[in-house]
């Protein structure tokens, strides 16, 4: 555990001591204020619910982005042979790089926060800010980026190339992200298959505020796969 | 606690198509200092590699005291310090970060890390960088970095891939004599093209070709171990007419003992110049016959030394041929 947290904490550094981390929340942070804000004002209604329409679409992008480099760098630059040599499990490795992408992401959601104060202050008199539903949908937001990072890190464990490894992010995140649009046009049983597959499907359901194991155990389940096939093909380094 | 630090049984490792190793095998004690020698893609690398747990192999057995490095890598891990070939390092971090995160990583006791660095850093003269990134530094420092992170968990034993490549003459002085100061408490293999460094610093070579163990000796031993002497020899005629150089091979090859004749430059005037090879048998009471019997006269006759260069040499170049 105390091996997986120096990992984690030396990749967390490692994020800020380069420009990639500053540009990819400047991004984040600017995007997303414009984009919601905008809109916010046209409607005249105080919620939250464009945010969260609009975050995990964003974390298509940039999840990959902070995930490119985790594993392909330290293949390209060599520092996996230390990595692979130090006195610890593959799987270490791996949740070592993940904690500190998520710490990342959530450093974004941090920033945030002012928007919800915001839109809490803007709040007329007569239905109060749903506070539960601003906490369900940030919990939500957290297991979305989750999911994108166990999918984003196995593409930056496949090639020691940033760029083949961003790609291949966000070609899993963009699949899961909006397989439901096709929903519609499938029959009713196999609509029901690729809405459960979906990130975004259940997402809905939290940020209406309702937390269901269903969709617990959905992203616990899509972040477990994509953390296995993380550390099976970092292992395969070795033959 | 069993005598062998290293025990390698029938090692083979294919990458693809290509068999890097082939049934390597050998033994090193606790305590040695191990050269270990060989041309480029003979094997050395991936034989470390396997060795300090990075590369699993295809078949074979690897074990670190009694640890299969296979069946409980992580506990194989700990007892190994490895410096990687071309030493590679996380360039954005500061020394002294780096190594309190190899300590971290390394499972060294909170109580104990920073003394622990303390002492790697100061034995391998980093206490004026401990502060710059590393990426800032010269390649002699960072060789000491990666010298530093491998013995700060102080292991018993030392892996070193080509721990001097690419320094330059003062520096590759300065890691050698480190290299020799850590080989009194710990056993060291190190991998080296330069046969200087192995005579300087081991007291015993492996030379690996191919994927296989060609020879194991002591270095001052190797030499001779390749069953040969050399004779450098000039011959001119008792006429002073020039000798043909191609003719006199041939007589000189036939000499009961002798294994192989280069020509090489003579004294001019029609002299020529041999280095004759030999084997167990000393040739030279029969050189002296057969050069009477020719009508030639002997110019100079020196043994000369066969250095670990031309047993190397030998060892790894002749068998490709043959």
């Amino acid at each position: 555990m105390n091996t997986t947290l120096a990992i984690a904490k030396r990749e967390f550094r490692t994020f800020f001591a380069s420009p990639i981390a500053y540009i990819v929340l400047a991004v984040f942070l600017s995007l997303s204020g414009w984009l919601f804000f905008g809109p916010l004002f046209l409607a005249g209604q105080a919620s939250l619910r464009g945010f969260f329409g609009l975050v995990p679409l964003l974390f298509v992008f940039i999840v990959p982005a902070i995930t490119m480099r985790a594993l392909a760098e330290e293949r390209k630059s060599g520092t996996i042979e230390l990595l692979l040599t130090f006195p610890i499990e593959d799987w270490e490795i791996v949740a070592g790089k993940f904690l500190a992408s998520l710490g990342m992401i959530a450093v974004g959601l941090l920033f945030t926060l002012p928007y919800s104060i915001s839109v809490a202050a803007l709040t007329g008199p007569g239905p109060a800010f749903d506070w539960g539903a601003a906490f369900s949908g940030y919990l939500g937001l957290l297991l979305v980026a989750a999911s994108f990072i166990a999918l984003g890190l196995w593409g930056s464990a496949a090639s020691r190339n940033q760029i083949v490894g961003f790609i291949i992010g966000l070609v899993l995140c963009i699949f899961f992200a909006f397989i439901d649009n096709f929903a519609l046009l499938l029959p009713e049983r196999l609509a029901r298959i690729v809405e459960y597959v979906s990130v975004d499907f259940h997402f809905q359901n939290i940020a209406r505020g309702v937390i269901d194991t269903r969709d617990l155990i959905f992203y616990a389940t899509l972040i477990a796969i994509g953390l296995t096939l993380t550390t099976s093909t970092l292992s395969s380094a070795r033959k | 606690m069993p005598s062998s630090m290293i025990r390698i049984e029938g090692l083979t490792k294919r990458y693809g198509m290509t068999e890097a190793l082939k049934g390597l095998s050998f033994e090193v004690p606790r305590g040695q200092v191990v050269g270990f020698l060989g041309p480029n893609g003979a094997g050395k690398s991936t034989t470390m590699r396997i060795l300090a747990g990075y590369l699993t192999p295809t078949a074979g057995k690897a074990f670190v005291g009694d640890v299969d490095v296979s069946a409980d890598p992580v506990r194989a891990r700990a007892m190994i310090g490895y410096l990687p070939e071309n030493n590679p390092l996380y360039e954005e971090m500061m020394v002294f970060d780096f190594l309190h995160f190899i300590a971290e990583v390394r499972k060294i006791d909170p109580a104990q890390r920073d003394a622990r660095i303390k002492s790697a850093a100061e034995r391998c003269g980093l206490k004026d960088v401990i502060g710059k990134d590393i990426g800032q530094l010269s390649k002699g420092y960072r060789q000491r970095v990666g010298l530093a992170q491998a013995i700060l968990h102080d292991p018993d034993l030392l892996i070193l891939d080509e721990p001097t490549s690419g320094l330059d003459p003062n520096q590759i002085v300065e890691i050698r004599e480190l290299i020799k100061d850590l080989g009194k408490e710990k056993t060291v293999i190190l991998s080296t093209h330069v046969l200087s460094e192995v005579q300087s610093t081991c007291s015993r070579v492996l030379i690996i070709n191919g994927g296989k163990l060609v020879a194991d000796d002591s270095p001052e031993n190797l030499p001779a171990s390749g069953g040969e002497g050399a004779i450098h020899l000039v011959l001119g005629s008792r006429s002073g007419a020039a000798i043909d150089s191609a003719a006199a091979s041939g007589v000189l090859k036939s000499v009961a003992g002798v294994t192989g004749v280069d020509v090489v430059e003579g004294e001019g005037h029609g002299t020529v110049g041999f280095k004759l090879r030999f084997g167990v048998e000393d040739p030279r009471r029969a050189l002296f016959e057969v050069v009477v019997k020719n009508d030639w006269v002997i110019l100079e006759v020196r043994r000369t030394q066969v250095s670990l260069e031309d047993t190397f040499r030998k060892l790894t170049g002749d068998k490709k041929a043959a």
